[in-house]
């Protein structure tokens, strides 16, 4: 089966990387879904859970990540997925994430509440 | 006599407690050296995959922006230049600021206005001290930055770009000069000009991507399919580009600062040793004539009494 390469990196570290058979994704205008052989693509990223299917040397199964904006960019089977933060599911602490969205909506943080719930959205996602 | 010597024994102890000091600073500086280290190297798989999506939009995609085109007159030209808060290490800040003379030098030769982005108390201590128009300045982070402070710094620079007229502070030009750390003995102070875009002397991976391509001409680059379209994923990549920039400028100058800070302690070391060395020398040499003084009292001492005792009898 075809497979692609993902390079899944933050801003001051690598998060992840190997073979996948699917990546979904949010870009600004909707989510997009790159799969082996899809066309050349450069996109912005909106903040959301990017959801890996690992194939090949990595084993099956699924990868979450969140994923606060960044771009997305695929050529020649090589997909890379650049954020300025990024956190593997495993990472997220939620009952952390839990209290810091309650937090921000005390303190009507649209920002961090917009973080909170990616990291939550994407724990649920993974599951 | 014997005062001579105390005067070496407590100077000898005072340059063994100064070599402790700088002894312990330089084990320090090299344990930061590698954290500082590792932290380029984290961070350089985004700066790679970045400047690789931005020059495949600059060159692939044909599209006229106020981040890649080339102003037609130049008027004004954002430098940024980073040194360090704290001194004790040789000649790293001012090799830094000597850099960022040249370039303004040069600037202004071109009939370019400077404006001047600093980080780092000893480059503000500098400019501020010579009356020099400071745009902002950043202390506090040049030790061990973060990707926030980067943000912090490239944001008003990305601003003043992003701006029509000088009134409103646009620049035309942003240059950054910082040191870069070539290995743990080498670190040289360099200028580059960040925006707009130029590839060749740039960080290495832009290099080498502008050579690839360069060599296989720009139509083997793939056809990117730009979502949502080509100016938009620019106008959200350049400022990250520039973030990046920054960061890997600030990490490589916190790294090149330890480097400096290690080697000028390990010289400061150096020196208190040999210094023990040649006090210690001389502390012998005054104890021996201490002594020699003593024995030829005694023996004197001995002789004239028995010079008396013998005309006595």
């Amino acid at each position: 089966m075809a497979e692609l390469h993902v390079e899944l990196v933050a801003a001051d570290r690598k998060v992840w990387s190997g073979q996948a058979s699917l990546v979904v994704a949010r870009t600004s205008s909707g989510d997009i879904g790159v799969m082996p052989g899809h066309q050349p693509l450069l996109g912005v990223l909106d903040s959301g859970p990017v959801t890996i299917r690992t194939t090949g040397e990595s084993g099956d199964g699924t990868v979450v990540a969140a994923v606060h904006g960044g771009f997305i960019s695929f050529s020649e089977n090589e997909l890379s997925i650049l954020a300025e933060i990024a956190e593997l599911t495993d990472e997220i602490d939620v009952e952390r994430a839990e209290r810091a969205l309650e937090r921000a909506k005390e303190d009507a943080d649209a920002h961090a509440e917009r973080r909170a719930d990616v990291r939550l959205r994407s724990v649920t996602a993974a599951r | 006599m014997g005062s001579q010597l105390k005067v070496y024994k407590s100077r000898i102890k005072s340059v063994s407690a100064t070599k402790k000091i700088t002894k312990a600073m330089e084990m320090i500086a090299a344990s930061r050296i590698v954290k500082a280290q590792r932290k380029v190297a984290a961070s350089e798989p985004y700066a790679k995959e970045l400047t690789r999506a931005v020059s495949a939009v600059a060159q692939g995609s044909g599209v006229q922006h106020w981040l890649t085109t080339e102003t037609e007159r130049p008027t004004r030209a954002a430098v940024l230049l980073i040194t360090s808060d704290r001194g004790l290490a040789g000649g790293y800040n001012s090799n830094a600021i000597k850099a960022a003379e040249q370039l303004t030098n040069r600037l202004i030769g071109e009939g370019k206005e400077v404006v001047n982005h600093i980080v780092g108390s000893k480059g503000a201590a500098y400019y501020g001290f010579r009356d020099r128009p400071v745009e902002r300045s950043w202390t506090g982070f040049t030790d061990e930055p973060s990707y926030a402070d980067a943000k912090a710094v490239a944001e008003p620079l990305i601003e003043a770009i992003k701006a029509e007229t000088a009134a409103q502070g646009g620049v035309d030009e942003l240059h950054i000069v910082y040191t870069e750390f070539v290995s743990m003995m080498t670190q040289t102070a360099i200028e580059s000009r960040m925006l707009p875009l130029t590839f060749e002397k740039s960080a290495e991976e832009s290099a080498e991507v502008l050579k690839s391509a360069l060599k296989n001409g720009p139509e083997v680059l793939p056809l990117y399919d730009f979502e949502p379209s080509p100016e938009e994923v620019l106008d959200a990549l350049l400022p990250r580009y520039v973030e990046s920039r920054v960061y890997n400028a600030l990490l490589q100058a916190a790294a090149s600062k330890h480097a400096a800070t290690r080697r000028a302690m390990k010289a400061a070391t150096d020196n208190a040793d040999d210094l023990i060395k040649s006090l210690t020398r001389l502390a012998n040499a005054a104890r021996q004539a201490d002594i020699t003084q003593e024995i030829s009292e005694i023996v004197g001492g001995a002789g004239a009494l028995a010079d008396a005792n013998a005309g006595s009898e």
